[in-house]
């Protein structure tokens, strides 16, 4: 067994309250604080998520129009994503004949798996992380058309909309971003008022809302 | 293999027509009912937990589980089929309710000419007009004889929406082009979200005639003919993909296990995977007498039966009767044979997506809270100039955004697809935009249809079904057409910009559709060019019943289930009037 990886952020920088652990023990944590928090990996060596952290937040930046991957903590999503059944293509059709050349409406018709793909993917960006921001854009720019973006790009926005139980969506930063208040019990009362308003009721993760203890996808293997 | 005691019925599948008829065999009658599900046992209580886009939306936990069992497709017949590794354009449920759990809800009856539309077709516009490889079938059954059927189906599931031709009366403010029905909807009207409503007001204004969608989310809470009690929607937005928390949405499930649950003379036996349907030889005098299932650990059993029917997920009936041998496979070339014709999916897309300045709140709504205009479809308006024959449904849903499957949708001026700029035009769009579907018919061709595939195999090692097939011009030039009402029914929205859609090229199987997928199995007048009757049965194995839109001989507009339902519930009388007094041919 490999020695477990840990990924290791100031608390400031994800999400800045809430942060669930590996156990889904949620950690609270104040933004202004220095601390450091040490997320255990479950998949990516330590080097890797911080490739994979700082190409999603190429593709979803934090700027002056808010929070980003980053804060989202996208990567942790991510890295749990391809620790479980997905990253295994635990219910894809994997028989062969493959033909990775197939036409797009055929769908991804290779062999590899997302833990490959990403694994390749990433041997090409060996020391993304330590570039400029311009930089980094223009080695994005090159692979842009590979599986490997693709998939990067599909996994960044899960990591940034998912409920928090998943480890992406800190503190619910991606649904306050857009004004979704998660998986809200009613609107009876509500949805066929507030015309041409804005109606933004606070946020609620599931296990908030029904008190969840359902197992997930990613922790089923 | 193991012999299990034998049966009075079995029925393969669990979803809506299976359970429905396991519903009324077993509830009117002292039958043994055995019901084998492949997938696991389901009730309302799950449903709150799994309000969670991943793992339901994105992982499909619903569904068939494509690893173990897919489907191959290809354009044309010389082209080498390659396998759905993932399920995109269709998603084939699994587990007790089947699909039926997963919906949206959306019930809109078939247009009355749809059952006759070879004939209503030649008699209107002439042969000629006909596309050249068309396999267009009449049903063998009219929509007069349907419609006591439907309006069961109404009040079985307390379909809430507003009538707009009650015995040939007219009604402003319903559907004016439906065909008739016997009675109001049995509750009213879901509420209408503000997108939604939007659209409503602009059709009206552009001389349409706006409906409320008929919905299987209750509008207000509702006890049925069965005494089965349900709720009202709360719009909390997660329908499709998902099970409805509080039992709102009609569903397999809340509507029809209450009462099988009390009988001790129906049994649901999950993680049955149906191989074969066992059957003596075939022509006069042949029968079904059983099917043969592996259990979850492998072991195979055979369940002899007296009755069969076969109601699995669409595709899976012409699946199951190709592996048996039971009929004449069909031949594109030869045109003989019958069983895997006339595979049809409904066209089905965004057709236009509306850009606005303030708004929506789209987050709340539910699967079927939205509004319909049937002005172009079927052969409501006039195609004599129209380089096509028949239409659709334009509607204006206001599913409940989830914010996943709906963020990075953003206007056509917007050319990143990553980065700040994409990202600030993304989030500015988020709840600034709404899409208005176009849901349409698809003819039935001689070259799209279904086999065996000779490469690709399941998890227990038999061949996987192949699916051929592709667009015709008929389907392009008719989303063209819709394309453009769209569009302009987008702007007197008040949208700021407008996306269309980009049209019809060749079947893609990775852009979802809708699960309704049609055909294989289809009923008619004549052995020679049908598989089934119009009740279903064999018409060379009269013991034997197939249920389901595996029967339809072309793709209406209208979502499917009300149809389902109703032609089940016709052939469960049938059945329960005419063949267990007397076990034979019901035609």
């Amino acid at each position: 067994m490999r020695r477990r990886a840990f990924l290791t952020l100031s608390a400031a920088s994800i999400g800045g309250a809430l942060v669930y652990s590996l156990d889904r023990k949620a950690q609270l944590l104040s933004a202004k604080t220095t601390q450091k928090i040490r997320i255990p990996l479950r998949f990516f060596s330590e080097a890797e998520a911080l490739i994979v952290a700082a190409a999603a937040a190429r593709i979803f930046p934090s700027d002056e129009n808010g929070p980003g991957a980053k804060e989202a903590a996208v990567v942790v999503y991510i890295d749990r994503q391809l620790a479980g059944p997905w990253g295994i293509d635990k219910h894809r059709y994997t028989q062969a004949p493959f033909d990775a050349d197939a036409p797009a409406e055929f769908g991804y018709q290779g062999q590899a798996t997302p833990r490959q793909i990403y694994r390749n993917g990433l041997k090409d960006l060996g020391g993304f992380d330590r570039l400029g921001p311009s930089v980094q854009d223009e080695r994005l720019k090159q692979i842009e058309k590979t599986r490997f973006f693709m998939l990067l790009h599909e996994n960044t926005i899960e990591g940034m909309f998912c409920d928090p139980v998943h480890g992406g969506n800190a503190d619910m930063v991606g649904w306050q971003l857009i004004g979704f208040p998660g998986p809200r019990m009613s609107n009876f009362e509500d949805v066929d008022k507030h015309f041409g308003e804005i109606f933004r009721p606070k946020p609620i993760t599931l296990a908030q809302a029904t008190g969840s203890k359902r197992r997930l996808s990613e922790d089923t293997e | 293999m193991k012999t299990l005691p034998h049966v009075d019925v079995v029925i393969v599948g669990g979803g809506w027509s299976g359970l429905l008829m396991a519903k009324e065999l077993g509830s009117r009658t002292p039958l043994s009912v055995v019901v084998l599900e492949r997938g696991p046992h389901r009730q309302t209580s799950d449903y709150a937990d799994q309000m969670d886009e991943v793992d339901f939306s994105l992982r499909l936990h619903m569904m068939q589980d494509a690893s173990r069992e897919t489907f191959t497709l290809r354009h044309k017949a010389d082209q080498r089929a390659l396998p759905v590794r993932q399920f995109g354009s269709f998603l084939p449920g699994s587990g007790v309710g089947g699909a039926g759990e997963h919906w949206n809800g959306v019930f809109p009856r078939y247009q009355p000419d749809i059952f006759q539309l070879r004939a209503r077709t030649v008699e209107k516009y002439g042969a000629g007009r006909l596309p050249e490889d068309h396999a267009i079938e009449d049903w063998g059954l009219t929509y007069d004889e349907l419609e006591p059927f439907y309006g069961r189906g109404d009040l079985l599931l307390g379909i809430s929406g507003k009538a707009g031709n009650i015995r040939g009366q007219k009604i402003e403010g319903g559907n004016i082009f439906e065909g008739w029905r016997s009675a109001e909807y049995p509750t009213p009207p879901t509420k209408i979200p503000y997108f939604s409503s939007l659209f409503a007001e602009a059709a009206k204004k552009l001389g349409y005639h706006p409906y409320p969608t008929p919905a299987a989310n209750l509008s207000q809470p509702y006890t049925n003919p069965d005494r089965v009690t349900r709720s009202a929607c709360f719009y909390c937005g997660f329908c499709e993909r998902f099970g409805c928390m509080v039992g709102a949405k009609a569903q397999p499930t809340n509507v029809l296990l209450p009462v099988i649950e009390k009988r001790k003379s129906i049994a649901i036996r999950t993680g049955a995977q149906v191989r074969r349907i066992v059957h003596d030889k075939q022509g006069n005098g042949g029968r079904a007498r059983g099917v043969s299932y592996f259990d979850e650990r492998g072991n195979e059993f055979f369940q002899p039966a007296d009755l069969v029917f076969l109601a699995s997920w669409t595709l899976n009936n012409t699946r199951l009767l190709l592996l048996s041998g039971v009929g004449e496979p069909y031949d594109p070339q030869t045109r003989k044979g019958t069983v895997g014709r006339n595979l049809t999916h409904q066209v089905h897309f965004g057709a236009a997506t509306a850009f606005f300045e303030k708004p929506l709140n789209r987050f709340m709504g539910s699967g079927a809270s939205g509004i319909h205009i049937s002005d172009f479809d079927g052969d409501v308006f006039d195609h004599s100039a129209l380089p096509f024959l028949r239409g659709g449904n334009l509607y204006a849903p206001s599913y409940g955004a989830r914010p996943i499957a709906n963020f990075g949708v953003v206007p056509p001026s917007v050319k990143s697809r990553w980065g700040s700029a994409w990202k600030k035009a993304a989030v500015e769009c988020y709840d600034r935009n709404g899409t208005i579907i176009f849901s349409a018919e698809h003819l039935a061709y001689r070259g799209n249809y279904m086999d065996l595939d000779p490469t690709y195999k399941d998890h227990w090692g038999d061949p996987l079904l192949r699916l051929t097939l592709d667009w015709r011009d008929n389907e392009r030039k008719m989303a063209e057409f819709a394309t453009a009402k769209a569009a302009e029914l987008a702007r007197a929205m008040g949208a700021t910009e407008v996306s269309t859609f980009s049209g019809l090229h060749s079947y893609d199987a990775t852009r979802y559709q809708s699960t309704h997928v049609q055909g294989g199995t289809i009923m008619g007048a004549s052995p020679e060019r049908s598989v089934v009757n119009s009740y279903g049965q064999h018409w060379q194995m009269p013991n034997l019943f197939v249920l389901g839109a595996s029967c339809f001989p072309q793709n209406a507009s209208a979502n499917p289930t009300p149809t389902v339902l109703a032609i089940t519930s016709r052939t469960a009388e049938a059945v329960l009037e005419r063949y267990l007094k007397k076990p034979g041919t019901l035609v």
